[in-house]
C-alpha cells in the first residue's frame, strides 16, 4: 500500500531522476535520537561564514546583548545585520592579520533573554514590511541568492525561491527527523516567503521518503521529487534540473531549518535559531543529534570524540569539521559551529606514510570511486576515512572524471580552465552562474590530480562579483 | 619498512631547501613518494580525498602493457631464431629478446626521466608520473634494432620539444611517445622503414638463411605480396615494432584499462569502429582482388600498430579529446584516417602514428565545437524564458 502510494505521489509531482554522482560511504551516520541539549558557555559569530562579506562591527567588548541583538552589519548594505544567537556579554573581538574581523565571542548568561522584534501580521503585511522585518530580525542572511551563493540584495525581487527538503551530503542530518516538531513553523515560513516572489516556491524532496516526509503536505509550494546519489540534495543541482539560472536572473535559496526560524520569528517575535544538528563521523562515540545554537563551541561536544581508537588511523589526532566532509570548515577542537552548518563531522587526521600504498592492489579501509581498487565490490561497506590527500598534486591529466559526479549540463573541466584563465566571457558562457562551491565538491573529491576545485570556483565567483558590479 | 622510513627522514633535510643537496630536491621527492604515500593532509576544500592518484592511474597503464612487453621480448627472439634458422627453445628466445629490448627500455627511462627530473627541479614542481608511461611506450613502438643513440635523441626530442616547452605533463599537444617515433621516422627514415630493421641482427645479415624476408605484414600488403594469416597476425607471430605485433596481448591490456576505467572505452571502441567501417567501405569500392583496397577489414585491425595505437596511444587523456561527445568523433576519425593513410599513401606503409598525431592536433577543435554546442544550448534557454 505504502509503495503504491509512493508511486502515486511521484507520478503526481514532478519527478527527476539523476544518475551521476556519488554517495561517499563514510562511517558514523547519526542515529535518530537526541542525546544532549547544549547550553554553551561561549558562542561566536564569524564573518567568514558569510561569503564575500565585508563586516562592520556594531558592538564592543563588554557590551551586553540579547538573543537577536545585532552584532555586526554588511558594510555594503547596513540594513543587513547579523545577530547574537544568545543573551550575554561580548567578551572578545578576535582579529587576524590586517585587523581582519575573525570572531565576535559572546559569553552566555543562562537567562536566554530575547530581544523582542515587532512583527506585522504576516497574512496582511506588504512585501516591503515582511522584508524589513526579516532584515531587522537578523534572519535575512539565512537567504542566499543564485548566482554566487551570497546574501541577496533586498531590493531585487527573485525569479523564484528554491528549497531543498533533504540533504544528501555525506552523513548529512535527516531533515525529516531534525525538523519533526517544526512543521507548523515551516508552513508559516513558507507562507511568508511566498509573498516575496511571484515565481513561487519550489520544494524538492527525496523520492525514497517522499511520502514519509512530513513536508510533502506543505501548502503553497511547487513539489518536486528527486532520486539519485549526492549531489542530488544540493539546491543548485535541483535548480539546474528544474529551471536553470540564466544571465541576469536572480533566484533565492533557503534551507528548511531557516524557514522554520522565519516562521518562529513571525509567530513569537523572537530570533530563535536553536536547532537539532547531527554529530557524525568515524571518530564519534555515539553519532546522534544534539540541540544547540549556531556558533556553539566544539568543546561542548568533546565527550562525543572517540579519542582512543583501535587501529593506527583511529589513534591519530581528530579533525573537527563544522559541516560535512565536502564543504565544511576545519575549525579545530576549540572552534565554533558555522552559521549555516547543521552537522559536525569528526574524523582522523591522515598524517601518516604508507609504504607502496599507491600500487598495492588491496588496501584495507581505502575507498575509491574508480575501479582501480576493489572497494566497488562491497557497496555496503562503510569506511573510517581520514584526511590524507592520498597522493600528490598534479596538473590536469585524466578526463571524463568530473562529469561522472556532476549531474548538470555543464563541461566542468572547460569551466574550471576558463576560471583559471580569468576569461569572464567564457565563464559566463560555460555556466558559472549555475554552480557554487558545494556543487563541485565531489569533483574535487574524485580528482586524481588532487586539484583544489572549490577554491578555483570560489575565485571565479569573486571575480564575477567584482567585474559585474 | 620502519628502518627505511627513518633513513628517509634522516636524510630529508639534506635535500630540502637550504640543504647541501637541495638541487636534487625533486629527485628525492620522486623517490620518496615512490616508496611511501606522502603524509600530506587536505588543507582546504574537501576534507577527504579519493584513494586514487595519478601515480596509481599511470602504473595501471604500465601493468596493462606487461603482456605486450613479455610477448614483444619473446617475439624478438622468435623472429631472430627464424631468420638464422636457429634452434632456440622458448626460454632461449625470450632471453635473447629480453637482452635486446631491455637496453631500449633503460635508455628511454634514463634519458627521459633525467630530463623530467631536471625540468621539475627548475620549475619547483613534483616529478609528474606521465613519463613512466611514455618511457615504456617508446621502446614498444620502435624496431628492435634501432640504434640506442638514435633512441636517446628521439626521447630527448619528445620530452623537451613535445612536452616541456608546453609546460610539462598535462600541457602537451601531441602524444610524446608518438613524437619520439615521428622524430626517428623523419630524421632517420632508413632506421625505421624497410625489410631488415624489424628483426634483431637482420640488418647486419650475419648467418641469415637465404631468401629470408623480414618484411612486415604492412610492407607485404603494400607490395601486393601475401600477408601472414589472420591467426598469426592476431597472435603476433610476425615482424614489427617491439610491442605492436600481438593483438591478443594488447587486448589483455585493453581489458585491464577498460575494467579500471583508466582509458576511455569510447575512444577505444570508436577507433576500431572507424577503422573497420572505412576498411569495409574500401572493400566495397575495390577495383579488384589484387588491390590493397580489397584487404579484408578484419586484417587491418590486427596488422601493424592499429590495435596498439587504438588501445594505448589514442586513449591518452592529455592529447585526446576531453569531452565525452568529442571522444566518439576523435576515435572514429583516428581509425578512419589510419586506414586511409595505409591504403592510399605511397610512401609509408603504416598510418596509425600519423593519424593519431593528426587527430591530436585537431582534438581541441573537436572539443571546441562540442563545447560551443553547450554554450548555444545555454543561450537558447534565455531566449525561451524571455
Amino acid at each position: 500500500m505504502c509503495i503504491f502510494a509512493a508511486k502515486f505521489f511521484i507520478i503526481m509531482s514532478n519527478h527527476i531522476r539523476l544518475r551521476r554522482g556519488l554517495n561517499i560511504p563514510l562511517k558514523g551516520n547519526a542515529l535518530n535520537q537526541i542525546t544532549k541539549t547544549i547550553s554553551s558557555d561561549i558562542l561566536a559569530v564569524k564573518p567568514a561564514d558569510f561569503k564575500s562579506l565585508n563586516p562592520k562591527l556594531l558592538v564592543k567588548e563588554g557590551d551586553a546583548v540579547k538573543a537577536g541583538t545585532p552584532v555586526m552589519a554588511d558594510k555594503k548594505n547596513l540594513e543587513i545585520v547579523f545577530c547574537s544567537p544568545t543573551s550575554g556579554i561580548v567578551t572578545q573581538i578576535v582579529r587576524g592579520e590586517k585587523r581582519k574581523l575573525l570572531e565576535i565571542r559572546i559569553q552566555s548568561d543562562t537567562k536566554n533573554e530575547y530581544r523582542h522584534i515587532v512583527t506585522p501580521n504576516f497574512r496582511s503585511a506588504s512585501r516591503k514590511e515582511l522584508i524589513d522585518t526579516l532584515l531587522t530580525s537578523g534572519l535575512w542572511p539565512t537567504i542566499k541568492q543564485r548566482p554566487y551563493g551570497i546574501i541577496p540584495n533586498p531590493e531585487i525581487e527573485p525569479k523564484a525561491i528554491f528549497i531543498s527538503g533533504f540533504d544528501s551530503s555525506p552523513l548529512a542530518p535527516d531533515i525529516d527527523f531534525a525538523l519533526k516538531a517544526e512543521y507548523e513553523s515551516v508552513q508559516i515560513g513558507i507562507d511568508i516567503l511566498n509573498m516575496l516572489t511571484k515565481g513561487g516556491i519550489h520544494l524538492s524532496l527525496h523520492a525514497q521518503n517522499y511520502v514519509s516526509s512530513p513536508f510533502h503536505k506543505l501548502e503553497k509550494v511547487i513539489n518536486h521529487s528527486f532520486d539519485g546519489p549526492h549531489p542530488v540534495g544540493n539546491v543548485g543541482v535541483q535548480i539546474h534540473n528544474i529551471d536553470p539560472v540564466n544571465k541576469g536572473e536572480i533566484i533565492w535559496t533557503v534551507d528548511l531549518y531557516s524557514v522554520a526560524a522565519i516562521g518562529k520569528l513571525f509567530t513569537k517575535g523572537i530570533y530563535d535559531v536553536r536547532k537539532l544538528i547531527a554529530i557524525t563521523g568515524p571518530r564519534v562515540k555515539r553519532p546522534s543529534y544534539v540541540e544547540c545554537l549556531p556558533g556553539m563551541c566544539m568543546t561542548d561536544i568533546k565527550e562525543y570524540a572517540l579519542t582512543k581508537g583501535e587501529t593506527m588511523i583511529e589513534k591519530m589526532p581528530i579533525r573537527y569539521v563544522s559541516g560535512n566532509i565536502l564543504t565544511g570548515d576545519n575549525v579545530g577542537p576549540n572552534g565554533y559551529l558555522g552559521f549555516y552548518h547543521n552537522q559536525i563531522t569528526l574524523l582522523s587526521e591522515g598524517n601518516y606514510h604508507e609504504m607502496f600504498g599507491w600500487i598495492k592492489p588491496i588496501r584495507h579501509n581505502k575507498f575509491s570511486f574508480s575501479h582501480s581498487y576493489f572497494s566497488w565490490l562491497s557497496p555496503k561497506k562503510r569506511y573510517s576515512m581520514d584526511t590524507n590527500l592520498n597522493g600528490g598534486e598534479r596538473a590536469f591529466v585524466m578526463t571524463g572524471v568530473y562529469e561522472k559526479v556532476l549531474p548538470m549540463d555543464i563541461y566542468p573541466m572547460h569551466l574550471f580552465k576558463a576560471i583559471l584563465a580569468e576569461d569572464i566571457d567564457k565563464m559566463e558562457a560555460l555556466g558559472i552562474y549555475e554552480i557554487i562551491e558545494e556543487d563541485v565538491a565531489l569533483c574535487e573529491y574524485v580528482c586524481p590530480s588532487k586539484t583544489d576545485i572549490q577554491e578555483i570556483v570560489s575565485k571565479g565567483i569573486e571575480l564575477m562579483i567584482k567585474e559585474m558590479s | 619498512m620502519k628502518a627505511i622510513r627513518n633513513l628517509l627522514d634522516n636524510i630529508k633535510p639534506t635535500f630540502s631547501n637550504g640543504g647541501k643537496l637541495s638541487f636534487l630536491h625533486s629527485a628525492f621527492d620522486a623517490f620518496e613518494s615512490f616508496l611511501f604515500v606522502p603524509n600530506t593532509v587536505t588543507r582546504k576544500g574537501v576534507h577527504v580525498r579519493d584513494s586514487i592518484d595519478l601515480k596509481r592511474s599511470m602504473m595501471l597503464v604500465i601493468i596493462a602493457l606487461v603482456p605486450t612487453i613479455i610477448f614483444g621480448m619473446w617475439n624478438a627472439g622468435y623472429q631472430h631464431n627464424l631468420s638464422v634458422g636457429g634452434t632456440l627453445d622458448l626460454w632461449g628466445m625470450f632471453w635473447f629478446g629480453f637482452l635486446k629490448v631491455l637496453p631500449l627500455i633503460l635508455v628511454s627511462y634514463v634519458v627521459g626521466l633525467g630530463i623530467e627530473i631536471a625540468a621539475a627541479q627548475i620549475r619547483g614542481h613534483e616529478v609528474n608520473e606521465g613519463y613512466f608511461v611514455s618511457g615504456i611506450l617508446i621502446p614498444l613502438i620502435m624496431p628492435v634494432d634501432v640504434p640506442l643513440w638514435i633512441l636517446a635523441l628521439a626521447v630527448a626530442f619528445a620530452v623537451l620539444v613535445g612536452k616541456e616547452v608546453f609546460g610539462g605533463t598535462g600541457m602537451n599537444i601531441w602524444n610524446p611517445a608518438l613524437l619520439a617515433r615521428a622524430f626517428v621516422f623523419f630524421a632517420y627514415p632508413s632506421k625505421i622503414s624497410g625489410d631488415t630493421i624489424w628483426i634483431a641482427g637482420l640488418t647486419k645479415g650475419e648467418g641469415v638463411i637465404d631468401g629470408f624476408s623480414g618484411a612486415t605484414a604492412l610492407a607485404n600488403a603494400k607490395a601486393g605480396t601475401p600477408v601472414p594469416s589472420f591467426y598469426d597476425m592476431f597472435m603476433g607471430f610476425e615482424p614489427g615494432s617491439v610491442g605492436e605485433t600481438s593483438t591478443l596481448a594488447i587486448l589483455i591490456g585493453a581489458a585491464l584499462l577498460l575494467y579500471t576505467g583508466i582509458a576511455s572505452w569510447k575512444i577505444m571502441f570508436s577507433t576500431f569502429a572507424g577503422g573497420f567501417l572505412v576498411a569495409l567501405l574500401l572493400n566495397a569500392l575495390s577495383p579488384g582482388p589484387d588491390s590493397y583496397m580489397a584487404m579484408p577489414a578484419w586484417n587491418h585491425m590486427v596488422m601493424g600498430g592499429f590495435a596498439f595505437g587504438a588501445v594505448f596511444m589514442a586513449t591518452d587523456p592529455v592529447t585526446g579529446s576531453q569531452t565525452e561527445k568529442g571522444k566518439w568523433i576523435y576515435g572514429f576519425l583516428i581509425g578512419a584516417m589510419a586506414i586511409i593513410i595505409r591504403v592510399f599513401n605511397p610512401g609509408y606503409p603504416e598510418g596509425m602514428m600519423l593519424s593519431i598525431l593528426l587527430l591530436n592536433t585537431f582534438a581541441p577543435l573537436i572539443d571546441h565545437y562540442v563545447v560551443e554546442a553547450n554554450i548555444k544550448r545555454r543561450l537558447k534557454r534565455v531566449v525561451i524564458n524571455k
